[in-house]
């Protein structure tokens, strides 16, 4: 069903100036902020709590219980992880350039609530437009007054620091991105202790929100927690920015109400995908990014919930939707991935350091027709080396979730489309080339 | 003395630590076990104590774990049901289970197994590590048998040099992180690191900078595979051909207790042995290479006797009858004093009793000194409370007045630094100009020749409380008595300070003990006050004190000594005035150099005796704790040379008086029987597998703690050992390991321990009579009613220096200088890999001052003192204060002009003038 929900993080975004003060301040920018300074922290906390706001990075964490858990310190810090990297998703990267404003009025926010005076907003180091834009919103809230040491007249001190990345997707985990801006190498932090809430940045108890999370903050603290629970169902609440690509006829990002839109109405109504085109039929989708496993016609009916689709077997995760029409090749697309995820690999434990390889190169060679039958199950134990039994939420043999994200794609593969495998394998080709299908 | 009473005393006498941490133990079970563990214990050592083996490369037992091998992978019991976990991480808890063999635990390590053989080349046949490798073992052990794997591997250019000693193959890289971090957490040198990521991540260096690193060795030794490899072992022999024997290196006096390796009977690789209270499995390199000096092809293997002007091969019967005639002809027209005896820090205990009863019981001179003028005075010494390395870890402040620790004790500088970063020891370091613990000490300047200066300033702003002070050479150009001045200053303010002697050279503190100095008999007794004691025993001592090497140097340049003996002493490379060295043994009527090899002053010796050298005797070792290790023989000494005991014992005979020895351990009996300091240390005792790590004497009235050696079942933390129960059993191919291990033992000092126990007033060796129970009449006897001579007492007012008076500057700098590792000494320049690694002589000033000298930095400058001068490069260094300038000891060859030439041993300071060469 579409509904007309309000839209939360995308109001102004289409605006050709929507990046500027300017603009934002004449479409309601930093009233939330300032609304937000004349309550006491927690009652914006309680507010931001009644929103049932589920983290929108992709682990879906309710975000006002991530602000709970932050350990009382003399020194605390807000990280908001803007590094989005992942193929196919392009959510904040549009967040970023197009309204950078409501991230720092967000993240200000965020700050408040927790008592936290330092925030850092990692910004993945590719976005040179949207760090640029960034780096001058964050200029010109100083100016504004809404950072530095009495933000908007209420003797609340915040400093916000932009920090680019340098081009690892690791880094876009959490532990790896503290690491990253510590100035060392992007290597996830073993745990226990299990969150930054108790040992993040420089060791101090640290919050880490996803951009997309914290662009909700102004709107939730403006129109209050209600308005927010108002839309949705059951934990998935408020709206949801999705990013559809693939083989469809109006791919882009649309910010949709949570639960009610299904994946049918996403990727066929005229409002939003418009179908798959040149007549082609659905062979299958990715609900939630590259590390989700994969959905069949079957399950297109499935609302955009968090719970639904994590009962389905798979996970809403960073919200982008792929779609993989009756010419894409299910065994080209999961190699694919899984070059991906080894070229990204950071090499810190072996089994994703080395599996991810083996696993990209028999992916590869079954995809050109070069594989053996048994290629199929040694490549399927390969990953069950990483991700033992293979089921879902993934179990690891890593330190962090990248390695289990890797058989999500293979494992869809030798269950949705093993035909297709064996296909290859039998006629030493692949039956759906590349070059033959058209680009729409 | 049945073996069995003995073993039985010591255990009575020697308590060896037990676990104090049982109130917080824990009870977890693995594989069904039931294991009693510390709080806070990894479950991988835990599992370990219960005999049960869980695989591992990153785990390494002296650093901190970073579970990303992934190896250990077992499966653990939680609120959630079994996970796999990381043994070397996760913690134990009560009530926890853990499944080590469990099946998924067993898919777990044979996948991670299988991922790391991948890549890894299987060049086993050609590799190093080949037959000691953990990656082959535990392949074997835990990996699936055959791998699947069809690809093509990775390829990179090999092997690469990372440094001039460690070569790097990134093909047998395991990324294992051992390497990186114990070159950034361990040695604080992170010369090394990963770059790129994924399975193109590779151990790098940074662009331009060589991993110079004076550990380096270490991450050769403790590479799990073999991809860092030393250039001194590389392609030399395979694991099964090595033979090995547990000893103490040598190469200076923190005693870092190792493993000898010998190929076809001849020495290819020292490693480090894991002995908590010392060197905690870590070598220096000059250490660690220093074989390559035993087996150097110049050492002396015969009897050299000067004939004409040549020194010509000789039988031990001629040489050492020429030595003999020549001492009696001496004795008989110039008496005692005209005999000198310069050196014995080279040698063991047992050698340095033997010359000792030699020099000051035959001959009856007292003329003998194991230091060079670069030491400190022996009463000092022998005198100062002593703190163990355990103790000054543990201390409150440290405060450090002694020669740059990094390059004349690498290894107790790596557990200074280790404590500073890591637990946070204060440490205060009193140095003219920085050195290497600049990056976690407080430095504190002070202008060369008020070191007591700078100890009363201390004293008047510091507490004192709970203070280790170490103790040595800031500066060869300062005189020793302005260092004695300044630790008088200290204990006197201090009465509960404690001092670790910084004395750099091999066995120095060992030689002092045995009275291979001025004024001291062996035990750590002054002539003066055990004379008489030693004279029952002995039959004589001499009448009177003799004199200290730059005594005896200047006595022989004036012709009232007319014969020296060289013990291992080259006066010509090593005594920091040169210009009076040099006159000494040109006037001298005759000079004998016992040594392993020839050097500057032995080519001008009359008679040249070759000496065994390291490895190729036994007996025993006292470091700078005064902590008393034995010491192994593993090769054959070349040609026909003899152990120093031996030389002695037979000059004595010559001189008609018979020692009686006949054996190390005979030696030591009667060092146990008659040395105050070292009574109740027995050959038992120190046989005893409980001593592997030593004892320190003198022994304490109550029971002496002894550093149980961790029965670790890791033969992977130091591939290569030849696991015995020092290192714990060799690799079981996974199988259970022998029970019944004993439990790791913490044997920190506590701290209460510390300021009460620790610090008290020791009490005299006549306290220790009871222990005399241990020696059976049989062996000893003691002369009823004849009691041991008390330990030498430290009096403050003993050393004054020169008093309060700053100095009076005459030239515009003061010169200091210091030792570094690798210089133009015999030792490292008779290695071959070390050799090279010397650097040339510069002259480091204040970058300001080289700008106000108009010199740039590598430009020529003369630089001159009242005694000498020399031409010399010159460079900027931050670390040199305005006023002061560095120079390195021993760094140029011995032929060539270098620091001593400058330096007047006999003045507070050494004035120095620079101008540009034009």
């Amino acid at each position: 069903m579409i509904t007309r929900a309000p839209r939360i993080v995308t109001s102004r975004v289409e605006l050709p100036d929507s990046f500027t003060l300017e603009r934002y301040l004449a479409t309601g920018g930093y009233e939330g902020l300032r609304k937000a300074l004349s309550m006491t922290p927690a009652e914006v906390a309680a507010e931001v709590n009644k929103a049932s706001l589920l983290g929108r990075g992709g682990a879906g964490f309710p975000a006002g219980r991530k602000w709970s858990m932050l350990r009382r310190a003399a020194t605390t810090y807000l990280v908001v992880n803007g590094d989005e990297s992942e193929p196919a998703t392009f959510k904040d990267h549009m967040l970023i350039e197009h309204d950078p404003h409501q991230i720092i009025e967000g993240t200000a926010i965020a700050a408040y609530a927790t008592g936290v005076e330092l925030a850092f907003i990692y910004c993945r180091g590719e976005f040179a437009l949207g760090f640029e834009r960034l780096q001058q919103a964050c200029n010109e809230a100083y100016e504004h007054g809404a950072l530095g040491a009495d933000v908007l007249g209420s003797g609340y001190g915040l400093d916000i620091v932009v920090h680019p990345g340098a081009g690892a997707y690791i880094c876009g985990e959490e532990t790896a991105l503290l690491e990253s801006l510590e100035g060392k190498r992007g290597f996830p932090r073993i745990k226990p202790p299990f969150f930054p809430a108790a040992v993040g940045l420089y060791g101090e108890p640290t919050v880490v929100n996803n951009v997309e999370t914290v662009s909700n903050l102004p709107w939730i603290v403006s129109h209050g927690g209600d308005a927010f629970t108002a839309l949705g169902e059951g934990s998935s609440r408020g709206t949801r920015l999705f990013a559809l690509s693939g083989r469809v006829a109006r791919p882009g990002w649309f910010e949709i109400e949570m639960s009610k839109t299904t994946f049918r109405d996403l990727i066929y109504d005229p409002s939003l995908g418009a179908g798959i085109p040149d007549g082609k039929s659905l062979r299958a989708f990715i609900p939630g990014g590259v590390s989700s496993p994969w959905f069949g016609p079957e399950q297109l009916d499935l609302g955009l919930d968090q719970d639904a689709v994590g009962q389905a077997g798979s996970m809403l995760g960073s919200g982008s939707v792929v779609v993989m029409d009756s010419d894409t090749c299910p065994v080209r697309a999961a190699w694919r991935i899984a070059r991906f995820f080894h070229r990204e690999s950071c090499g810190q434990c072996t089994p994703c350091r080395e599996g991810s390889g083996w696993i990209e190169k028999i992916m590869h060679r079954l995809e050109q027709g070069l594989g053996r039958e048994e290629d199929i199950e040694l490549v399927l134990d390969a990953c069950d080396n990483v991700s033992p039994g293979l089921g879902w939420p993934p179990k690891q043999t890593t330190i962090c979730v990248l390695g289990p994200s890797i058989p999500s794609a293979i494992v869809s593969v030798a269950k949705l489309f093993r035909d297709e495998l064996l296909v290859h394998v039998k006629d030493g080709v692949c039956p759906f080339p590349p070059d033959k299908v058209r680009r729409g | 003395m049945s073996k069995t009473a003995s073993v039985h005393s010591l255990r009575t006498r020697f308590a060896v630590a037990e676990d104090l941490e049982a109130p917080a133990a824990v009870s977890v079970t693995v594989d069904g076990r039931v294991v009693e563990a510390r709080k806070g214990e990894l479950i991988i050592e835990a599992a370990e104590r219960a005999g049960i083996f869980i695989p591992r490369f990153c785990y390494h037992p002296r650093m901190k774990s970073v579970g990303m091998c992934r190896m250990c992978l077992v499966e653990v019991s939680g609120p959630r049901g079994a996970s796999l976990q990381p043994a070397c991480f996760v913690e134990v808890a009560d009530g926890q289970e853990v499944f080590t063999e469990s099946d998924a635990a067993r898919k777990a390590q044979e996948g991670v197994l299988e991922f790391l053989l991948l890549n890894h080349p299987l060049d086993c046949p050609v590799c190093d590590k080949g037959g000691e490798c953990p990656l082959q073992d535990q392949a074997v052990s835990h990996g699936p048998g055959e791998s699947r794997f069809v690809e093509e591997k990775r390829h990179w250019a090999k092997p690469i040099e990372i440094g001039p000693l460690v070569l790097l193959d990134r093909e047998r890289c395991i990324q294992c992180a051992r390497c990186t971090r114990f070159a950034e957490e361990v040695a604080g040198e992170p010369f090394i690191d990963f770059a790129e990521r994924g399975d193109r991540i590779e151990v790098a260096i940074f662009p331009g900078e060589p991993f110079r690193s004076y550990f380096g060795g270490n991450t050769v030794q403790i590479c799990p595979v073999g991809a860092l490899t030393a250039t001194p072992y590389r392609f030399k022999s395979r694991p099964w051909d090595l033979e090995q024997v547990e000893t103490t290196c040598t190469t200076c006096s923190v005693g870092c207790r190792m493993v000898a390796q010998s190929s076809a009977g001849a020495l290819v690789r020292y490693l480090g042995v894991d002995s908590e209270p010392v060197n905690q499995s870590w070598l220096c390199d000059r250490g660690r290479f220093g074989f390559e000096a035993v087996e150097a092809p110049e050492r002396l293997n015969k009897p050299l006797v000067r004939s004409e002007t040549r020194l010509v091969e000789s039988t031990w019967n001629q040489a050492l009858t020429a030595v003999a005639d020549r001492i009696l002809q001496t004795l008989d027209g110039s008496g005692p004093a005209a005999v000198g005896v310069i050196g014995g820090s080279r040698l063991a205990n047992e050698d340095a009793y033997a010359w000792v009863r030699l020099v000051k019981g035959v001959i009856g001179t007292d003329n003998f000194d194991a230091q060079l003028g670069d030491g400190l005075p022996a009463e000092l010494v022998a005198s100062l409370p002593r703190a163990t390395i355990e103790e000054t870890v543990a201390a409150g402040t440290v405060i450090v007045l002694a020669g740059d620790l990094r390059e004349e004790l690498p290894v107790l500088h790596l557990r200074l630094r280790q404590a500073a970063a890591n637990d946070g020891l204060r440490i205060i370091d009193c140095a003219p100009v920085a050195t290497g613990l600049e990056q976690v000490a407080t430095w504190l300047p002070y202008r060369p020749g008020e070191a007591a200066e700078l100890a009363r300033t201390l004293v008047a702003t510091e507490s004192g409380d709970r203070v280790v002070i170490v103790l040595g050479r800031p500066s060869l150009a300062e005189p020793p008595a302005e260092i004695a001045a300044a630790a008088a200053v200290f204990a006197a303010a201090w009465p509960s300070a404690r001092f670790l002697s910084a004395l750099r050279r091999a066995n120095v503190h060992g030689a002092i003990d045995l009275g291979c100095a001025p004024g001291m008999l062996p035990g750590r007794v002054t002539l003066e006050e055990a004379g008489a004691f030693f004279g029952e025993h002995w039959g004589s001592v001499p009448g009177a004190r003799g004199l200290d090497t730059a005594g005896m140097l200047a006595a022989a340049a004036s012709g009232e000594i007319k014969m020296l003996v060289l013990l291992g002493a080259d006066p010509l490379s090593d005594f920091p005035d040169r210009d009076l060295a040099v006159r000494a043994l040109e006037r001298v009527d005759f000079l004998v150099t016992v040594d392993t090899a020839p050097n500057p002053s032995s080519r001008l010796a009359d008679v040249v005796l070759p000496a065994a050298g390291y490895a190729e005797r036994g007996g025993s070792t006292t470091n700078l704790e005064g902590r008393v290790t034995r010491l192994a023989a593993k090769v054959m000494p070349p040609g026909v040379s003899r152990a120093d005991w031996v030389i002695a014992t037979e000059l004595s005979d010559r001189l008609g008086a018979q020692l009686g020895f006949e054996s190390l351990d005979g030696i030591w009996a009667e060092i146990e029987k008659l040395a105050p300091a070292h009574s109740g240390c027995t050959v038992e005792a120190l046989a005893a597998p409980e001593a592997a790590d030593g004892i320190v004497i003198p022994l304490k009235p109550s029971a002496v703690q002894l550093t149980r050696r961790p029965l670790r079942l890791d033969p992977i933390a130091t591939p290569g050992i030849d696991s015995v129960s020092e290192q714990g059993a060799p690799l079981g191919a996974g199988a259970a390991m022998s029970p019944g291990v004993e439990p790791d033992v913490d044997v920190r000092a506590d701290e209460d321990d510390f300021a009460d126990d620790e610090f008290a007033d020791e009490e005299g060796p006549g306290e220790l009579e009871a222990l005399e129970d241990e020696v059976s009449p049989e062996d000893v006897s003691v002369p009823v009613g004849n009691r041991r001579p008390g330990l030498v007492r430290f009096a403050p007012g003993d050393w004054t220096g020169s008093g309060s008076l700053p100095p009076v500057d005459e030239s515009p700098f003061r010169l200091v200088v210091r030792r570094g590792l690798y210089n133009h000494g015999t030792l490292v320049q008779s290695a071959g890999s070390l050799a090279p690694l010397a650097g040339s002589q510069e002259l480091r000033l204040s970058p300001q001052e080289m700008s106000q000298l108009g010199v740039a930095p590598g430009d020529e400058v003369r630089v001159s003192t009242p005694r000498g001068e020399l031409v010399v490069a010159a460079v900027g260094d931050g670390g040199v204060p305005s006023g002061v300038a560095l120079l390195q000891f021993n760094a140029v060859p011995a032929h060539e002009t270098g620091a001593s030439a400058l330096i007047d041993c006999s003045v507070r300071v050494v004035g120095l003038d620079v101008e540009k060469v034009i």
